[in-house]
């Protein structure tokens, strides 16, 4: 789907990316990730010529995307970024609208899809299409923001630090929403974030980057079971407040009833960071879950160590 | 039923101050027993050299042309240094309009009659140079007021310039931009008043009359008009800034 080649950017002498390679492939969830500086926004920008790249190819559906022009290519990209960026003045309706409205979709069909996505993000139509920006709480505006983004069924979905303005509680609330329109659309996505457990909880895939540089490149679980570097290392470890968090958790809150699965078993009570040890020290991603007794209870899937939603009681530390 | 309603309500502030003072300019003469008996020891009371509605017509027309033509001028000067190729301009662009600003309006008519002749001219040519500083600062500010976030998202949802210039920057400018044709035109119409220093025949002229002949009746009647008519203005421009900006107001039931 998105093909970059060698690309390199640099500002004033500066490389910002740097001979980056990355084939995205239709259907991925990627996750940018890395520090401030890294590159991974330029990156992203990149993709859909907000910034243009020095040299190297990035080629999109096949194509070269400076055969493009820069608004045919965007109106092919769902783009939502941190700071939303509804037009004030517009309603609802309107704003989301606004790349059907574009590319001359009729009325009737443009003020269908909006229901649509309305619904699909969970703000009943009949109170938000014709409210202005400024009525709603943040939250609102950012899932306006992605529907904003999905209005014309992009091919390829682009997030910008899309929740990093958001309260805990509804960016976890966005993240399991957007997580679930990927998984119902099976859309593109790639977003740049610089939060370790949203990129697990997100990703299909993980672009580690660093320098201009792309440092490690993998699944969540490869990224924690085989970090490819110390430097891939120390970013997990400020995971470690969500390895902490595991901690706080038992085996009998995540486990899936019924279900079985083979390898060394864990106890209903085994707190969730050993059940992630031994994931890990068994190279498996689900283990058998036993009752206190020895009796077969379940299995635990790796997944489930990822949920970190309202299920984890807040941590002090 | 409703609705229309209260679209009249909210013009019916400028409705009725502009037909008080139409009732005003046409009925002025018929006051002439109160100012002579307010100014008893003036022989002659009431003004009555041009009928006020003329003075009125003309002093609305002297203003409208020299007011329309500083926006024109500020309208272009604005949106070009606000673009990228004008940037640079825009330092020098601004001293020049706050030059026109510094000089006083009747310094302006007295370089421009030696010029330009007794009359109207030197009056547009004044007005237009004193309102142009408050337009500009208006349509640059106007221009700039648009968050930097909504012109990125506007443009990585794959607007032109042209669209985003068109349906973003100018609806969230307008009312800036009104503020500061609000500011000069109110200005303007105090002002235009000095014009009938140089032969302009407008509401200036039973003041300026008035003063040279110590004739305070004069002087109350060309004022009256003048400081209405101000009044008048600015109450359209506020009902127009309040239309311009309904988005505020959120959505309606």
């Amino acid at each position: 789907m998105i093909q970059f080649e060698q690309v390199r950017k640099g500002y004033g002498g500066r490389l910002a990316v740097a001979d980056l390679n990355l084939h995205i492939a239709a259907g991925e969830f990627v996750v940018l990730i890395g520090p401030s500086g890294s590159g991974k926004s330029t990156t992203l920008r990149m993709i859909n010529r907000l910034v243009e790249h020095d040299a190297g190819s990035i080629r999109f559906a096949g194509r070269e995307i400076r055969s493009f022009s820069p608004e045919d290519l965007r109106r092919r990209m769902g783009y939502a970024i941190q700071s939303v960026g509804l037009f004030p003045h517009w309603s609802i309706e309107k704003n989301i609208g606004t790349v059907p409205r574009l590319l001359g979709w009729p009325a009737d069909h443009i003020a269908a899809r909006v229901h649509e996505l309305l619904l699909l993000l969970q703000l009943n139509p009949a109170d938000f299409v014709h409210r202005y920006p400024h009525e709603l709480s943040g939250g609102q505006q950012q899932r306006v923001g992605v529907a904003r983004a999905l209005a014309a069924d992009p091919e390829v979905l682009l997030m910008d630090e899309p929740f990093g303005a958001l309260d805990p509680v509804t960016r976890i609330a966005l993240q399991k929403e957007i997580k679930r329109i990927h998984a119902l659309s099976g859309k593109t996505i790639v977003l740049v974030t610089h939060d370790i457990d949203e990129a697990l909880f997100l990703a299909t895939r993980i672009v580690l980057f660093r320098d201009g540089q792309v440092v490690q490149d993998g699944s969540p679980l490869d990224l924690l079971a085989h970090p490819a570097h110390d430097f891939v290392r120390d970013f997990l470890g400020r995971a470690d407040l969500g390895i902490k968090r595991l901690g706080l958790d038992s085996v009998g809150s995540r486990f899936r009833a019924g279900v079985s699965a083979t390898g060394s078993a864990l106890g209903l009570d085994t707190n969730l960071r050993d059940a992630l040890s031994a994931f890990i020290s068994q190279g498996r991603d689900s283990l058998p879950v036993v009752h206190t007794d020895g009796s077969h209870a379940g299995a635990l899937y790796f997944e489930d160590l990822l949920h970190t939603g309202p299920a984890l009681p807040p941590v002090t530390t | 039923m409703h609705r229309r309603w209260r679209y009249l309500r909210a013009w019916a502030t400028p409705l009725s101050m502009s037909a008080g003072l139409l009732l005003l300019a046409s009925g002025m003469t018929t006051l002439e027993p109160l100012f002579h008996a307010l100014f008893a020891s003036q022989e002659r009371a009431m003004y009555r050299q041009e009928p006020f509605g003329l003075l009125l017509l003309a002093h609305l027309s002297l203003v409208a042309i020299s007011s329309g033509t500083a926006l024109l001028v500020a309208l272009v000067a604005g949106v070009w240094v606000t673009r990228p190729g004008g940037r640079a301009y825009r330092p020098l662009v601004e001293s020049l309009v706050a030059m026109g600003q510094t000089f006083p309006p009747v310094a302006v008519l007295a370089l421009a009659v030696p010029l330009i002749g007794f009359g109207e001219q030197p009056a547009y040519l004044a007005l237009a140079l004193y309102g142009l500083l408050p337009m500009l600062q208006g349509v640059i500010a106007g221009l700039e007021s648009a968050p930097s976030a909504v012109i990125d998202a506007a443009k990585s949802l794959g607007m032109r310039p042209w669209q985003i210039f068109r349906s973003v920057e100018c609806p969230l400018a307008a009312p800036i931009v009104l503020a500061g044709i609000r500011t000069s035109v109110t200005i303007n119409i105090g002002t235009a008043a000095i014009a009938a220093t140089v032969g302009a025949q407008n509401l200036g002229s039973p003041i300026i009359i008035g003063l040279s002949g110590f004739n305070t009746p004069y002087i109350l009647q060309g004022a009256l008009l003048t400081g209405w008519l101000a009044v008048t203005a600015d109450s359209w421009f506020a009902c127009l800034a309040h239309q311009l900006q309904s988005w505020k107001q959120g959505s309606r039931p």
